[in-house]
């Protein structure tokens, strides 16, 4: 079973948690027209064999939002991180 | 190499004390070749057959990281079957089935198709007006379907669970007879075979590490034996299309998913067809074993493991005494996961891609093996011609960007993850 600590409850199973996708792609700046910028940042993953940052919603727990490191070649799950905390740096 | 198979060769080879031979040729990479496929799964073997049979294109070689069939066409549930509703998958799965109804004799071995038909059951009103449009519209194409109610329901499969506390009552069905099971590791080994037959090289343990590059094209890989050079390249690698894309420099429209099959232990003949729940996503059929053979849902996140997670297992168990009470005793002999690579509609992908001379099979989702014959037909003709056939035009890679999705589910993109 993954474990996944949530930055605001602790460990729980994944099981309590939604998968929310690859937390490294940059949203278009509001406004932006392009719809080539708009298309790759919805539809294009990088989709790695290795190290990635995703994020996760704890839905059946306090309902946040936090970004998880894992590897996906062997499901090591790293660090958890508050999502604003990872953007202000 | 192999003989012809027939009664007289099974009869002949019965006197002799000798092991039967391999069937399909190993061979050593040569430096270059006209054609090169990367994967020998069952698309890409059957690319390199179709290449071969339809093209006359027979300086081919396919390259296996680890040994043929070792990827998902050994880890499927093996159903085939054409009913679909969006034109494009409609005319592109029925194909397919068409190719599977001729290949035992097309390849001179025996892929064990098993035409059992396919019930997939609606619980509700709701939901029988659905799969009564998808009947319709599979008529409409010249396939077979037949709407069930209720009572013909418990006439064809009695040990569901008809009686009042069911969780999700049985109110009809929609059956396609011409549906049913392949053995799948003959379908890798049919393909392998005929395919060296006609001249094709497969070189198994050779994993390709990168691309060769000349003014924008692919002009060939760089492998773990060496440079190989090729004037076409293919990627048909399934859960591994991003990785392989990546060493192109291409990002793809998928995300890599784990999917789990089970197989319980041996039982005397009880499932007749094939069986799809309505209420989840969850199907069972029987194998010549006597194992039922079953699945459900895709992990919920992206991983290449190759190891599945413990709740779904429950998931899957639940819904399987959901539907057949009567199996609650049966134990899971074996169980397995793979990784399937998952598009934004649900739909894959058959093509051209950005980078001259290099093609793409890939982004299946749930639904590679019965798409094995008609994928490889497809991918040999848009090689061969560098433009897609008709039948899969709809699966280029770009469609997204063209407002193209094919969603068969009709919710919308992104159906795996809602």
């Amino acid at each position: 079973m993954l474990r996944i600590t949530c930055p605001f409850c602790g460990e729980r199973d994944y099981t309590e948690f939604r998968y929310g996708g690859d937390a490294t792609k940059p949203r278009p700046v509001h406004g932006t027209s392009s719809s080539q910028a708009w298309h790759d940042f919805v539809f294009l993953f990088d989709n790695p064999k290795g190290p990635h940052r995703e994020y996760w919603q704890h839905v059946l727990g306090c309902r946040q939002w936090l970004v998880l490191d894992r590897n996906t070649a062997t499901n090591t799950v790293g660090d958890s991180h508050v999502p604003r905390e990872v953007a202000a740096k | 190499m192999s003989s012809r198979y027939s009664a007289l060769s099974l009869a002949r080879h019965a006197l002799s004390d000798a092991p039967w031979p391999r069937a399909w040729g190993g061979a050593e990479p040569k430096p270059s070749y006209e054609v090169l496929v990367i994967g020998g799964g069952g698309h890409g073997l059957a690319t390199a057959y179709y290449l071969a049979k339809n093209h006359g294109i027979k300086n081919v070689a396919v390259l296996e990281r680890a040994y043929i069939g070792s990827g998902n066409v050994g880890r499927n549930t093996t159903l085939v079957r054409s009913n679909y509703v969006i034109d494009g998958n409609t005319q592109f799965f029925e194909h397919s089935l068409q190719l599977w109804e001729g290949l035992s004799h097309e390849l001179n071995f025996n892929v064990m198709l098993s035409q059992r038909g396919q019930i997939v059951l609606a619980h509700g009103p709701a939901q029988h007006d659905v799969l009564a449009r998808k009947g319709n519209i599979m008529r409409l194409n010249g396939i077979d379907a037949e709407l069930l109610d209720r009572g013909d329901v418990m006439r064809i499969l009695p040990y569901l669970d008809y009686s009042d506390e069911a969780r999700f009552p049985i109110y009809g069905g929609l059956l396609q007879r011409r549906a049913g099971t392949v053995r799948h590791d003959a379908v890798a080994w049919g393909y392998a075979r005929a395919a060296t037959e006609l001249g094709v090289d497969i070189i198994e343990g050779c994993e390709v590490t990168g691309f060769v590059m000349t003014e924008g094209k692919v002009t060939g890989v760089e492998t773990t034996r060496g440079r190989i050079l090729a004037g076409r390249t293919a990627i048909a690698v399934a859960g591994h299309s991003s990785h392989l894309a990546a060493m192109a420099g291409l990002r793809l429209p998928i995300e890599s998913h784990l999917l789990q099959a089970f197989v319980s232990e041996p039982i005397k003949p009880f499932v007749d067809h094939v069986i799809s729940f309505g209420a989840e996503l969850f199907y069972i059929s029987q194998s010549d074993k006597g194992g039922l053979v079953f699945g459900g849902h895709i992990d919920g996140f992206n991983t290449y493991t190759q190891r599945g997670q413990f709740p779904k297992v429950q998931t899957v168990a639940e819904c399987a005494v959901a539907l057949i009470p009567s199996i609650s005793r049966i134990r899971l002999l074996r169980h397995w996961a793979g990784i399937q690579d998952m598009t934004p509609d649900g739909s894959p992908y058959i093509g051209r891609t950005p980078l001259r001379n290099l093609y793409i099979d890939g982004g299946w989702c749930y639904q590679g093996f019965k798409a094995t014959p008609a994928a490889g037909w497809c991918l040999a003709h848009t090689i061969a011609h560098d433009e897609e056939h008709p039948l899969n035009r709809c699966y280029a890679l770009d469609r997204f960007e063209r407002g193209g999705e094919l969603d068969d589910y009709g919710i919308g993109n992104w159906t795996y993850k809602q």
